[in-house]
């Protein structure tokens, strides 16, 4: 390709006519920038990735041995006189009588203390959770002809001892800055060698509610309150959210009022999470009057947290229906609403599903709306219905992380463990969901 | 430059192989026995064919014969698309194109490529035909871009009617304007081939008229490749002309003798309306 | 009656009118069911709506007013000084009320005169029925229970009363009006359309109550708080104060500190989420072979599952410390819950958000502008810089609006790794607080509602409603316009 231009100042029009040496640079100096390019993208990937495999490592890292409790196991007798000292068998008198005394004098006899060293006996109830008494009542009530003989029990120990099995109380800590003194831990190793003391998979985790002792909280209240609150967002999330994105799709004229809705709905699903608590608090609990800390208020304001992805969702389902299915469906002459019903929804149920599972997800993770409509009461029972006060998996996380004893920094590791299990989960079913039943219109 | 000799034609079935030519033939580019795969499916069989210096040459043929894809091979623009396998040997002025040492980008600043439909960059018009001259380093100053700027524009027959709006969007010109941009915005780069892949086919009669009158000026200096389903187009742009049928070059040669006399009943048919 | 089993009623009796429905329906066909205009279900259909959705909607909205009615029938009770309590010790008042009332209700009504002409106390009375009460009752509470059980006794005569009145004359309307002319299915679509129709106001509805719900709080606030001071005032000090405080010891209710660190740790956030998501998206989509993005899109989408509360114990316990640690090996002071720590881990959190915006994006930019670039002999990455992202970018810049939107309007990370102190700092290594810190730290103390300190979350929640509210119909309307003009 001949120069058009004599000057040469100007540069050349063609590449064959560079300067050999000056091309080959510029070439390599491209060459560069390109792998530069690309390692700053595979530097970003790595960078997200690694981010995620921290953040797991840590959590699993501080919280697994939350499945892990230290328990008791002792021969324990059931003194008639403590336990029903009138013979009458009253009910009241088995509720009220002192079962730690029960737990204590076995562990006396363990140990080989006598009742009336006072401070070994102090010492010695350390070793035991003050939920005990607890546990040996559940066990009477039970079964009232354990009364008067010996069983053998297993008990939770004190949280301490627990702290100290897994290494979060440090035995080369001077005596007087740990919370285990030596005597204690005397014992604890004698017990542990003999077998009666012993870590096992912590089912209490997710049987028991909440506690001021970290041995004995658990998060059954919380997994029963974000049950509820799961089954009010499906009830009334999903059926609003379909309805409304067939009215969308199908129905609604371009105009300004469907406009508006689209905006709102658009809008809604980016409105920050507090903010609908604060809509939960003043209209739910202050106008309505429904009790604080109801799973049903949580499930509502929820609901509408999720109400827009839903319909998001349903939407881009709706519309991945090719319009010839619409069509034969009309063609042999069904209605419109019927060739919706039982045409397209049933081939759009797949995404609608994917995307409420996604939503249920996301909202099985939110904290701050739950905070606003006071879900952080302290429930020790299981809730028996949507309006009695209960809590949720992340609040009862957030509640643990603001509690003192070293014992909840482990528990809410592991609460946080459990969350994620159930998020993967879910994420897992939706993506299998996507896959198995993505169709290629 | 010796043209291909009319008496070879190419049997589309049998396999050649590169010791089986009576003749290779020879060209600005010159491809033997091309074979292109996109996954198991194979789009181009045995192609053998010389590409004339400084002279039109279009490639006919019904849809989906695989004439857009080899011309996608001369610049190596199937190296972009997944899946895509390429054997046999193309050479551009004796070197092979995909020879390990030869750059690709540097490949395609020589052999530049127009589009079925006008594709200008969002950017001004000026910026648009800069791109390539930017990017490869051609001018040493700004008033040397100017110029490569303004001789692009003029040879592409656009420069009367932007002259005072260079600095507006590229994409605000009409279909027939905007694709003499991106026929500026190639030669800008100063190419020795230029590949044009149905340039007209977006466009009406009178802004393809336009654009026929323009390759003809072009052809003057540039060796011109251009894939048309119009028949009518290629015998009124193209010195030589190549039809491919299938996957297969079936016959190639004069545009008058392959219109008035095809030697190839396949040609016959095409040409006659009786298939594509 | 009771809403539940009111509801059973209202239940079956649909039942009902679906059965007689289809029965007369099917003999006026008389075995040619063609000669009807709709497929006999709709006749059972039309009629079963007809008798339940105006008794439902009755009984549900009656629902919801009752309890304001019956409190206020309470209140109309209550002397000035008790409705001048606070909230706790009025919500108390109310509950002693309530299980006063619920103690009289069980009571023979001769027993109860009787008791109150002889003025025999009543808390021993009422233990006898299973009712505990702290003291005796006060006079104005007993009117006010047993004005709150006449009251009741009318309501729930009331309402069942018009529920069961709606639907047996929905029940009999409809059943009579199935004859062959009736066309039952158009009739049953229109009411399904007009429940669909009603399914999609709800998006507007929850923006007016939210909007309602704070606008009312807001107001109440700015009459004890000066608009001027909340919005211009630099110093955020709410103290809690006693009953009776004088102004010299109100809390000040300064936003603008608060508006500074929302901004501040935002800003780190993009900073980190922005780059690293929109490089990690431009590879993924240009460059990476099928299996990788196969294997990493989905851990990336992983990493969007993460509830915030995770991010914010993950800063907490881990990161924090972490660069607290580090500051002090290199001698420098770094708070645990400094700006960095929040802002970084948030924007960890954006990455993800970032990276399938960006993605979209970057998808919509048809692919014969790539390779209009590749033709011309441009590298990849030149490809990429110079048309592939300028062509993306209104794309890109409401994705990163939408992420800053996000950023502002997260809680659970700034509660738990950012500072509780409203400082206006510049140094990163410092703590600051964020607005939605202060909604929840305001709203989970003791909750004396009127005042000053509860209702400043009000209007610290509208301010935020309002500034995500631009941002984000900002973003959504640009990224609109591009990819309208790509399609």
């Amino acid at each position: 390709m001949t120069d058009v231009t004599a000057d040469g100042v100007s540069g050349t029009s063609s590449i064959t006519t560079l300067d050999p040496a000056i091309a080959a640079r510029r070439l390599a100096r491209r060459r560069a920038a390109e792998w530069r390019f690309q390692a700053y993208g595979i530097a970003a990937i790595l960078f997200g990735l690694f981010f995620v495999a921290l953040l797991f490592a840590v959590i699993g890292a501080k919280g697994w041995t939350a499945l892990l409790q230290t328990q008791l196991t002792l021969p324990v007798t059931f003194e008639k006189s403590v336990i029903d000292p009138n013979g009458t068998s009253n009910h009241d008198d088995i509720m009220a009588a002192d079962y730690t005394s029960l737990a204590s004098a076995a562990l006396y006899k363990r140990l080989g203390i006598s009742p009336d060293d006072a401070a070994a006996t102090a010492l010695a109830d350390g070793l035991i959770s003050t939920g005990s008494d607890v546990e040996l009542r559940k066990v009477v009530l039970d079964d009232p002809s354990v009364i008067g003989t010996t069983r053998t029990v297993t008990l939770l120990a004190h949280g301490n001892v627990d702290a100290l099995l897994k290494g979060t109380i440090d035995r080369a800590v001077p005596e007087d800055s740990r919370q285990i003194k030596d005597q204690q831990i005397a014992w604890i190793d004698r017990l542990t060698a003999g077998g009666s003391l012993a870590k096992t998979f912590n089912w209490g985790l997710f049987t028991r509610g909440a506690s001021s002792q970290p041995e004995t909280a658990g998060l059954g209240v919380a997994v029963i309150g974000s049950l509820y609150m799961m089954l009010t967002v499906l009830a009334i999330a999903v059926p609003l959210g379909v309805a409304a994105a067939i009215y969308l799709e199908e129905f609604a004229p371009r105009n300004r009022w469907t406009d508006l809705i689209e905006v709102n709905i658009s809008n809604l699903a980016a409105v920050p999470s507090i903010v609908f608590g604060l809509l939960g608090l003043a209209i739910l609990i202050n106008l309505v009057g429904l009790p604080r800390s109801a799973s049903l208020v949580g499930g509502l304001v929820l609901a509408l947290m999720t109400l827009p992805t839903v319909i998001i969702a349903a939407r881009a389902a709706i519309t991945a229906v090719p319009p010839s299915i619409r069509q034969a469906a009309l063609g042999v002459g069904a209605s419109k609403m019927q060739s919706i019903f039982h045409h397209v929804l049933p081939l759009a149920m797949p995404g609608i599903l994917t995307g409420t599972i996604i939503g249920l997800a996301k909202a099985l993770g939110e904290t701050a709306p739950l905070l606003m409509i006071g879900m952080v009461a302290f429930v020790v029972d299981y809730p028996r219905s949507p309006l009695d006060p209960a809590t949720a998996l992340p609040v009862q996380i957030y509640m643990w992380s603001n509690a003192q004893e070293r014992g909840f920094v482990e528990r809410t590791s592991g609460a946080t463990l459990v969350l994620l299990v159930f998020l993967i989960a879910m994420n897992v079913i939706a993506v299998i969901l996507r896959r198995r039943f993505e169709r290629k219109w | 430059m010796v043209a291909f000799s009319d008496t070879a034609v190419v049997n589309g079935t049998g396999a050649k192989s590169l010791n089986g030519h009576t003749e290779l033939p020879t060209g600005k580019v010159v491809a033997v026995d091309c074979n292109v795969y996109y996954g198991d499916k194979q789009a181009l069989k045995n192609v053998t064919v010389g590409i004339s210096e400084r002279s039109v040459t279009a490639f006919i043929g019904p849809s989906g014969c695989g004439k857009s894809t080899f011309l996608r091979c001369i610049n190596r623009m199937n190296d972009t698309i997944v899946g895509c396998r390429v054997e046999g040997k193309i050479t551009l002025d004796g070197e092979d194109i995909y020879e390990p040492k030869l750059d690709v980008v540097q490949l395609r600043a020589r052999v530049g490529m127009v589009f079925q439909k006008a594709n200008p960059f969002p950017k001004s018009i000026f910026d648009n035909v800069a791109y390539g001259p930017r990017i490869h380093g051609l001018a040493a100053s700004k008033s040397g871009l100017e110029e490569i700027v303004i001789t692009s524009l003029k040879k592409a027959g656009l420069w009367d009617e932007v002259k005072d709006r260079l600095k507006e969007a590229g994409t605000g010109l009409s279909g027939g304007q905007q694709q003499r941009l991106c026929i500026a915005r190639a030669i800008a780069v100063g190419p020795e081939v230029i590949l044009m892949d149905e340039p007209c086919s977006a466009l009406d009669p009178i802004a393809t008229a336009r654009i026929e009158e323009l390759i003809d000026e072009l052809r003057k200096n540039y060796t011109i490749v251009i894939v048309t389903h119009s028949m009518q187009q290629a015998a009124r742009v193209s010195q030589r002309t190549a039809f491919f049928h299938l996957g297969n070059l079936v016959e190639q040669g004069d545009t008058q003798q392959i219109f008035m006399s095809p030697r190839d009943k396949r040609t016959q048919d095409y040409i006659t309306g009786r298939i594509g | 009656m009771s809403n539940q089993s009111l509801f059973a009623v209202v239940l079956a009796l649909g039942v009902c009118a679906y059965v007689v429905a289809s029965y007369r329906a099917r003999s006026l066909a008389a075995g040619k069911p063609f000669t009807l205009h709709s497929r006999l279900h709709y006749y059972g259909a039309f009629a079963a709506l007809w008798t339940v959705l105006p008794a439902l909607l009755t009984i549900a909205v009656w629902a919801m007013a009752e309890p304001m009615v019956l409190r206020g029938v309470m209140h109309s009770h209550l002397p000035a000084e008790v409705l001048a309590k606070s909230a706790p010790e009025r919500v108390m008042i109310d509950g002693t009320i309530g299980s006063l009332a619920d103690g009289l209700a069980r009571l023979a009504p001769d027993e109860v005169e009787q008791a109150l002409a002889a003025k025999t106390p009543l808390v021993g009375l009422l233990a006898t029925k299973g009712v505990a009460m702290g003291a005796e009752p006060a006079a104005f509470q007993i009117a006010a229970a047993q004005d709150l059980n006449r009251a009741t006794a009318y309501s729930r005569f009331g309402v069942t009363a018009l529920a069961l009145l709606l639907a047996i004359c929905g029940m009999v309307v409809s059943i009579l009006r199935v004859n062959r002319g009736l066309r039952a299915r158009n009739a049953v679509e229109r009411i399904v359309l007009a429940g669909l129709i009603s399914a999609s106001t709800v998006a507007i509805l929850t923006t007016v109550g939210i909007v309602l719900s704070m606008l009312f709080e807001t107001l109440h606030f700015f009459s004890q708080v000066s608009a001027r001071d909340f919005f211009l005032g630099t110093v955020w000090d709410p103290r809690f104060s006693a009953a009776g405080s004088t102004s010299a010891t109100a809390g000040q209710f300064g936003l603008v500190p608060l508006l500074w660190g929302t901004a501040y740790i935002s800003a780190v956030a993009l900073a980190v989420a922005v780059p690293v998501g929109l490089m990690a998206a431009i590879y993924m989509s240009e460059y990476a072979s099928k299996g990788v993005r196969s294997v990493v899109k989905p851990v990336l989408e992983l990493l969007a599952g993460i509830p915030t509360i995770v991010y914010g114990l993950f800063a907490l316990i881990s990161f924090g410390p972490f660069l607290r640690d580090l500051g002090s090996s290199i001698g420098v002071s770094v708070s645990a819950s400094s700006v960095l720590t929040a802002g970084f881990v948030m924007g960890i959190m954006l990455i993800p958000f970032v990276s399938s915006l960006s993605d979209d994006v970057i998808n919509a930019v048809p692919q014969v502008l790539r390779d209009g670039s590749l033709g011309l002999g441009a590298t990849r990455s030149e490809t990429i810089k110079q048309v592939v992202l300028p062509a993306a970018l209104p794309g890109v810049i409401g994705a990163v609006l939408l992420a800053a939107s996000r950023a502002i309007g997260e809680t659970m990370i700034v509660v738990l790794a950012a500072g509780i102190a409203a400082n206006m700092t510049v140094n990163p290594l410092q703590p600051v607080t964020t607005i939605t810190v202060k909604i929840v730290s305001q709203l989970t103390g003791d909750l004396e509602f009127n005042s000053p300190q509860t209702l400043v979350a009000f209007a610290l929640g509208l301010t935020l409603f309002f500034i995500t509210l631009v941002l984000n119909i900002y973003a959504l309307s640009v990224v609109r316009r591009f990819r309208e003009h790509y399609e």
